[in-house]
């Protein structure tokens, strides 16, 4: 069990920031974040982007803002449960909070800041109808373990980098039987040696290439598992082929996740707030950042830095009900970390 | 000088909707449905990485090439036809004037 002052669930700038702001009120914070590493979008999307209105910087990449951000707030000593997703939060004794991830890790704290972002990134799933009936019984959107594939039918659809590495993964380690890879158009847009690969493999018929081609609906076997695909070709019609697995393989789509039942007021995918002190309908949590809404409301990282920092005063006065505080400035005292 | 052009909208339900489009504001598509409050996410906020704002091309209108990044996200999406296009990354320029988009399915 992980004890703190302040769950802040999304390690993005705006979370980041907020340990440092919490730091300077002695409040300890602990991030949890789905993505492997901190820095959220700005990480895992657009690192090398330049981004430009972030003040006092004319110009600055997303990787070294992160950089910069995690370096301010590190005096602070942040916890840190990286690449798990928080699943639920209850409500527990004495106005604490049991916040637990999908991998059983568990926080505690009187205060959780809700710093998500877009959200939790989850794989674009294909329009196809009854898709989900068949998950986990047959169709699976991330491959976590490439030997459950050993001696399968295997059916990849998807045109990026990770349709195409996949492919070759479980061909040239000779996992799967068998392995059909459909993509919508002729050429690919992967790594120029990725597709030589899979045009390779194709040629030698270790692979099945099916290009011009999308995955339009399922056909279940007797027990109700997957059977088969029906690819539909551009021009040759429907094709019924036999399989095991399929796997759509089509990049992550950032969704609202598990947040959307804790309980809070949502408007446009979104978390109500109260611009007093970014405070959500629920005591103690608070919600800051891209994952938030109000009136007059505009996705900036700077307006997130604004809503950290008028949240943890919020929640100074939450934790320490009988305790003066008042706004203290860095020039005047510096920065004392813990 | 008259700083707006015409950008015609046709939603998910078919009807059509005539935006009037300044091109003096660096907007883009994406942003002139937000702004007009049609139903467009834009969740990536216009870095071609999403697709939530993807439309078809139902006018002559010649549009400049699609770039690498948007031809990529477009590989991912679903819907996709020969004339889709990411609303995000058409600029709202004079040449454009009286184009035909109809936002694709969610």
């Amino acid at each position: 069990m992980i004890q703190t002052d302040i769950i802040i669930v999304g390690a993005g700038p705006v979370g980041i920031f907020t340990v440092f702001e919490a730091g300077l009120l002695k409040l300890r914070c602990h991030l949890i974040d789905s993505l492997p590493q901190p820095g959220g979008q700005l990480i895992e999307i657009y690192p090398k982007k330049p981004i430009y209105d972030i003040p006092g910087y004319p110009i600055v990449n997303a990787g070294e803002l992160v950089n910069k951000l995690l370096e301010q707030s590190s005096v602070f000593k942040p916890g840190f449960t990286l690449g798990e997703t928080v699943v639920s939060l209850e409500e527990v004794s004495d106005n604490q909070f049991l916040v637990t991830t999908n991998r059983g890790t568990k926080h505690q704290a009187p205060v959780v800041i809700i710093a998500g972002g877009l959200g939790v990134f989850e794989p674009r799933k294909p329009p196809i109808e009854n898709l989900n009936l068949y998950e986990d019984k047959g169709v699976e959107y991330i491959i976590k373990d490439p030997e459950f594939y050993r001696g399968k039918r295997v059916v990849i659809s998807g045109g990026g980098d990770s349709a195409l590495d996949w492919t070759i993964y479980l061909a040239e380690n000779k996992i799967a039987a068998e392995i059909a890879l459909v993509h919508r158009r002729t050429s690919f847009r992967g790594h120029l040696d990725s597709v030589q690969k899979v045009m390779d493999l194709a040629d030698q018929k270790r692979i099945q290439l099916i290009t011009d081609a999308e995955v339009a609906g399922i056909v279940p076997n007797n027990s109700g598992s997957l059977g088969s695909v029906v690819i539909r070709h551009a021009t040759l019609g429907d094709i019924i082929k036999e399989t095991d697995h399929f796997i759509p393989l089509f990049g992550l789509t950032p969704s609202l996740g598990p947040i959307a039942d804790w309980g809070l007021e949502i408007e446009k995918n979104a978390v109500k707030v109260n611009t007093f002190d970014y405070s959500t309908n629920r005591k103690g949590i608070y919600a800051v950042g891209d994952i938030n809404t109000y009136p007059g409301k505009l996705k900036l990282i700077l307006s997130g830095f604004h809503e950290g920092t008028l949240a943890v005063q919020s929640a100074f006065a939450k934790i320490y009900p009988n305790k003066k505080n008042v706004l203290k400035y860095t020039t005047v005292n510096g920065v004392s970390g813990f | 000088m008259d700083s707006t052009i015409k950008v015609i909208i046709i939603d998910r339900e078919g009807t059509s909707h005539d935006l009037e489009a300044p091109t003096d504001m660096n907007m883009n598509i994406m942003e002139i449905c937000k702004a007009y409050e049609l139903p467009v996410e834009g969740t990536c906020g216009g870095m071609a990485l999403c697709a939530s704002c993807q439309c078809y091309l139902e006018s002559n209108t010649t549009l400049p090439e699609q770039s690498e990044a948007e031809l990529a996200m477009l590989d991912e999406a679903f819907y996709v036809k020969d004339n889709s296009r990411l609303g995000c990354q058409i600029r709202i320029t004079d040449e454009i004037d009286g184009i035909v988009l109809r936002l694709a399915p969610k």
